[in-house]
């Protein structure tokens, strides 16, 4: 991590930079993100297994741009994040300086996104053994005990959108919970609407999600929505053989190939 | 008149099923009547979250047609319709709402007998299977929860 906090430090100090996105520690022993404009506060800067939310979530926010060029410090989950941001062209090479980490909290350099690209060839975003089980677990139940699992797991939702806020890849300035016209989800926290919000947040994210469990963290009733999107990233693997985010092959469900598999259309 | 009749609502590409259907009547096919078509420019228009509405509004059943792949007017509408039913019917499925309600096809301009024959087959489903009451329980209580303000 020191190394990181050199380059943070040489970054704001030339003016190459003028805001360091990175993880601080924040109250009770839990990581926050914080934003460094001043050289002399990068040794604020942590790294532990415990930094879990997405920080690439803050490059498509306009009070975060408005900061100026930023520097952000990215794990693995950041990587990800940051290739399928510019796949969906939300961000340019030369509007960020990517100080990657490695696990163990080492700078990685990437002379730009072609390279991240290539880094992240070498991890699996599959779905884990363990959440795979979880999954084959709930699709195992009978149709009535999977709508009654979701219709209990969903009635602790109270529609704070953090899921949202915390998700890199819900950029939209207008999401369609907010639109009115047609009303497309209501808008009160009940089961109709928390059904219909959390299915089409899956859809909206399948394909793009990063596996990445910010949603998840950010639940303040520890919901498992996670596995809708991770639903959602082993279909993707298994119906249409996506290995992962690239820069240049679009997003699943806006590519097709003329021999995609189904077998209920008649 | 206590027979359940199923209410099925019928999304259709403006191109193939809608010219489809259209030729099942010039044909003097005769076919169920539980079906309410409503008509899309293409496959690729059809957002899933009508499907959706569709339930809550009170169908039991929907059909979803369109141009067999290499057919569609737009050349790609329906290859994209396909992958997106596809991440959307396995979703469904996983939250246990009841996929065996809702019927894809694609049903061409010149299959006018095919079409009657689908929505025929999807009404005897949908009638064996009953009210879809469990989606129908979720959406009414939205409309007791206004009524009671």
């Amino acid at each position: 991590m020191d190394n990181v906090k050199k380059r943070a430090a040489e970054l704001l100090k030339s003016e190459a930079v003028k805001v360091v996105i990175g993880y601080t520690m924040g109250t009770n022993g839990k990581p926050r993100a914080a934003f460094i404009q001043n050289a002399e506060d990068v040794d604020s800067l942590i790294f532990n297994a415990q930094c879990v939310q997405n920080l690439a979530v803050y490059l498509s926010k306009a009070e975060i741009k408005q900061l100026g060029k930023p520097a952000i410090v990215a794990p693995l989950n950041v990587l990800r994040a940051i290739i399928q941001l510019a796949s969906e062209m939300q961000i340019q090479e030369n509007e960020l300086i990517v100080l990657g980490v490695s696990p163990d909290g080492e700078l990685i350099d990437f002379q730009n996104f072609s390279a991240i690209e290539k880094y992240l060839e070498d991890f699996n975003m599959e779905v884990d053994a363990k959440e795979k089980e979880t999954l084959e677990k709930i699709s195992s139940m009978s149709l009535e005990e999977r709508w009654k699992f979701w219709n209990e797991e969903l009635a602790e939702c109270f529609k704070c959108y953090a899921c949202r806020a915390a998700c890199p890849m819900c950029y939209c300035h207008k999401c369609a919970v907010e639109q009115n016209k047609p009303q497309w989800i209501p808008v009160a926290a009940h089961r109709l609407g928390n059904l219909e919000w959390h299915i089409m947040r899956a859809m909206h994210l399948a394909g793009r999600c990063v596996n990445c469990d910010a949603c998840h963290e950010a639940c303040p009733k520890g919901i498992n929505l996670n596995f809708l999107t991770k639903l959602m990233l082993n279909d993707a693997q298994e119906e249409f053989g996506y290995t992962g985010v690239t820069l240049k092959e679009g997003n699943l469900l806006s590519t097709f190939k003329t021999n995609d598999q189904e077998n209920f259309i008649q | 008149m206590n027979e359940f009749e199923p209410k099925i609502v019928a999304f259709v590409c403006n191109w193939c099923t809608y010219a489809g259907a259209d030729l099942t009547g010039t044909s003097r096919i005769k076919y169920a009547t539980n079906v309410k078509i409503v008509r899309f420019p293409c496959t690729g228009r059809i957002d899933f979250m009508l499907l959706l509405k569709a339930f809550s509004e009170g169908a039991d059943g929907i059909i979803i047609s369109g141009c067999h792949p290499n057919d569609c007017h737009y050349t790609s509408g329906n290859f994209h319709a396909r992958r997106r039913w596809v991440m959307f019917r396995s979703l469904l499925d996983f939250m246990g709402i009841d996929v065996r309600r809702i019927q894809f096809s694609w049903v061409s301009a010149a299959e006018g007998a095919k079409w009657a024959e689908i929505v025929n087959s999807t009404v005897e489903t949908v009638r064996e299977l009953g009210p879809y009451s469990d989606y129908q329980k979720v959406a009414d209580f939205l409309k007791t929860e206004v009524e009671n303000g």
